[in-house]
């Protein structure tokens, strides 16, 4: 039995010195997200196909070896999205973690990154928990979050007269934080909030809890939900008349679901985002390369995703190493300045940057296709995003 | 007037709601029941194939400029004839099988068919508008009610009412009920069982299929529209009773009603509330509401 064990025991030996030598020479990207379910326009396979772009224009190869992409579907499901994770930290050597849509799973996901020590960029997720309560050494959440999306939209509409609230919330992570970080800005505008409904995620029936919207007599319901059924509540919110007696305000509003709604149902919509493919010349730029590749423009959360892929690996490059903590000290002292956006990643991970407030457009505004939203307000980063008061961030202190 | 702490016009309007979501799973649950009855066949393809009669609804419009009423009628032939092609193609093979290939075979089915269209449209979902005639809202007082959905309640109704006088008053009907109990029978007395196996599955999916245009102007079309839907329904057929035509109908608008309350009184249980109910059920008995211990 010894004789047996020993080879055994020394090859296993050297397999595990093999896959971390590996992990500190090859830098891997796991990309975790919904690629199938109700978020699956908002970042998915494009998501993939961006960040396969930010690794092509680098060229390729970092530290003397080729950059490699491993793309997988979490279902929406923070087990998987927890479980794939460790598979491919563990055997494959994935130096980056880069995780997707839905808080949930992000939460998870950014959890095992800090307990494996490696870096933690997310984009699709929403929960301002990533950088404040949950916040990790590891975790960058680079596009938006609740708290940004609340503070611009919110107050945008209670200073527009909306002073009465009802939320229909998406009953998971990301629901529950921008409900909550929703009410405390219009409480502080001076707003009030009358009531909730909280709906399962992904259902496809929103009549019955819009009626107990209507019956709140408030002027406002607020969306705290994303994807599908955001599209699916304005939807029905049409078709009841509720649009008739209440503003909607979409609080994560994509372009995909505008482009699925079409402008008749959406026009005049206000809402927040990150980014939009027709902002200035070099938005286009990418935006037209992109839409060339994918026959779509793309999400904000899509060019977050090329962009953080560039940060990441600019990082790597100038430290020589692919070591989480000296990637993460460096990304945190570098500005950063593209396309996407400009600005720093603040020690709890947030990167702070520009928003922008947005109103859809009437389809006889709308002059091209994707043509979508004219630009309300530009939201300066240090106002929008948690405040140093506010976070309850050990690292931020 | 109220009851239990909510006004009487939200709970009646809640009811009306839940049986448009109702008339839903009955059709679906419907047409389930009839092919378990006739094939022993579980039909988890039948999601796909109501999200297809929604799709081809849209392509209908898109492509060709067909409309609603047209497409009413068109897509459930359609989706009838792919699914005599299924029929005859796979599922004849397997009827001697365990059930656990059918179900093998038509959740195959439903992920290609799924996948296929997910990879051409994404899963945003295709704007698709109520008819022209019934695009209004009635004022009920209590609520205001889109015509749409009275219309859903009242054209499902029919279809159902309609199927089960054909199952179980006429002479066509008897020879598909005969042919549950014993086909080699029945097929003695001359009656062709393999063609009328076919059509029954035929006749079946073209249920989902017009559920599906139904549901086109109410819920946004997507590859994912039948996934949800049909997991509910096959607890529908559960707690009716697999096979029972009378009660996947009743058991689809009465859990539809009582989804519906719980939306006001407990949402975030509104989408567990038919699986507490299929497992109450079971305990007690184990067959179904309508199904006959065996």
């Amino acid at each position: 039995m010894k004789l047996t064990l020993k080879p055994l025991a020394i090859a296993l030996a050297a397999a595990t010195l093999a896959v971390s030598a590996q992990a500190q020479e090859k830098v891997k990207i796991g990309f975790i997200t919904d690629m199938s379910s109700l978020y699956a326009d908002v970042e998915g396979k494009w998501g993939a196909s961006a960040i396969q772009m930010a690794i092509d224009d680098f060229g390729g190869k970092v530290l003397g070896q080729p950059i490699e992409l491993l793309t997988a579907d979490h279902q929406n499901k923070p087990d998987i999205a927890a479980s794939k994770g460790r598979e491919w930290i563990d055997t494959q050597g994935v130096t980056l973690l880069f995780g997707g849509t839905n808080s949930g799973t992000a939460l998870a996901s950014a959890k095992v990154a800090a307990e494996k020590k490696r870096v933690y960029i997310n984009n699709g997720a929403g929960s301002s928990a990533l950088t404040n309560e949950q916040c990790t050494p590891y975790t960058v959440h680079y596009a938006y979050d609740t708290v940004a999306l609340a503070k611009g939209t919110g107050s945008a509409v209670v200073d527009s007269g909306g002073k009465s609230w009802f939320f229909l919330t998406a009953d998971y992570a990301f629901g529950h934080a921008l409900e909550t970080d929703t009410a405390t800005v219009v409480k502080a505008h001076g707003g009030q909030v009358l009531g909730t409904v909280r709906h399962p995620l992904n259902a496809s029936d929103f009549s019955s809890f819009l009626l107990q919207a209507q019956s709140s007599k408030a002027q406002i319901l607020g969306l705290a939900n994303a994807g599908g059924d955001t599209i699916n509540s304005i939807k029905a919110a049409k078709e009841f008349g509720i649009t008739k007696s209440m503003k909607l305000a979409g609080l994560l509003v994509f372009i995909s679901d505008i482009h699925s709604l079409g402008l008749k149902d959406t026009e005049g919509l206000l809402l927040t985002t990150s980014w939009y493919w027709d902002l200035n010349d070099d938005t286009r730029k990418f935006a037209n390369r992109f839409f060339e590749k994918n026959k779509r423009m793309p999400t904000s959360v899509q060019a977050a995703d090329y962009s953080a892929t560039m940060t990441y690996l600019k990082a790597v490059q100038a430290v020589k190493t692919a070591d989480a903590d000296k990637v993460m000290a460096q990304m945190k002292s570098t500005k950063i300045d593209d396309f996407y956006a400009s600005g720093m990643i603040r020690p709890d991970g947030r990167f702070v940057h520009d928003m922008y407030l947005m109103q859809v457009k009437s389809p006889a505004e709308s002059k091209k296709p994707w043509d979508y939203y004219k630009m309300v307000a530009k939201l300066p980063g240090d106002k929008v995003f948690t405040a140093k008061a506010d976070s309850k961030c050990a690292l931020w202190k | 007037m109220e009851i239990f702490g909510r006004p009487l016009s939200a709970m009646l309007s809640q009811l009306l709601l839940g049986l448009v979501n109702g008339s839903f799973y009955a059709i679906l649950s419907l047409g389930l029941a009839v092919i378990f009855g006739l094939l022993n066949v579980i039909n988890f393809a039948h999601g796909a194939l109501f999200m297809l009669g929604a799709v081809l609804a849209w392509m209908g419009l898109e492509y060709l400029g067909v409309n609603y009423w047209v497409m009413l009628f068109a897509a459930p032939l359609i989706v009838a004839l792919l699914g005599i092609v299924i029929e005859r193609l796979f599922l004849k093979r397997i009827y001697k099988l365990d059930h656990l290939y059918g179900l093998l075979l038509t959740l195959g089915l439903t992920l290609v068919i799924e996948g296929v269209l997910r990879s051409f449209y994404g899963v945003s979902g295709l704007p698709y508008s109520a008819p022209e005639a019934l695009s209004g809202a009635t004022d009920l007082g209590f609520m205001v009610l889109p015509n749409y959905r009275a219309w859903v309640v009242l054209a499902s109704l029919v279809v159902c009412v309609g199927t089960w006088y054909v199952i179980e008053r006429t002479k066509l009907g008897a020879y598909l009920r005969a042919g549950t109990e014993n086909p080699r029978l029945v097929e003695a007395f001359g009656v062709n069982v393999p063609l009328m196996v076919t059509l029954t599955y035929g006749f079946g999916v073209a249920l989902a299929a017009f559920a599906g245009v139904l549901a086109a102007p109410v819920i946004q079309i997507s590859p994912l529209m039948g996934q949800n839907l049909i997991i509910v329904v096959f607890a529908v057929v559960v707690i009716g009773g697999m096979g029972s035509i009378l009660g996947s109908i009743l058991t689809g608008l009465g859990l539809g009603i009582i989804e519906g309350f719980t939306k006001v009184f407990y949402p975030e249980a509104s989408s567990t509330v038919v699986f507490v109910i299929m497992a109450i059920v079971l305990l007690f008995r184990p067959a179904g509401l309508f199904g006959k211990e065996k």
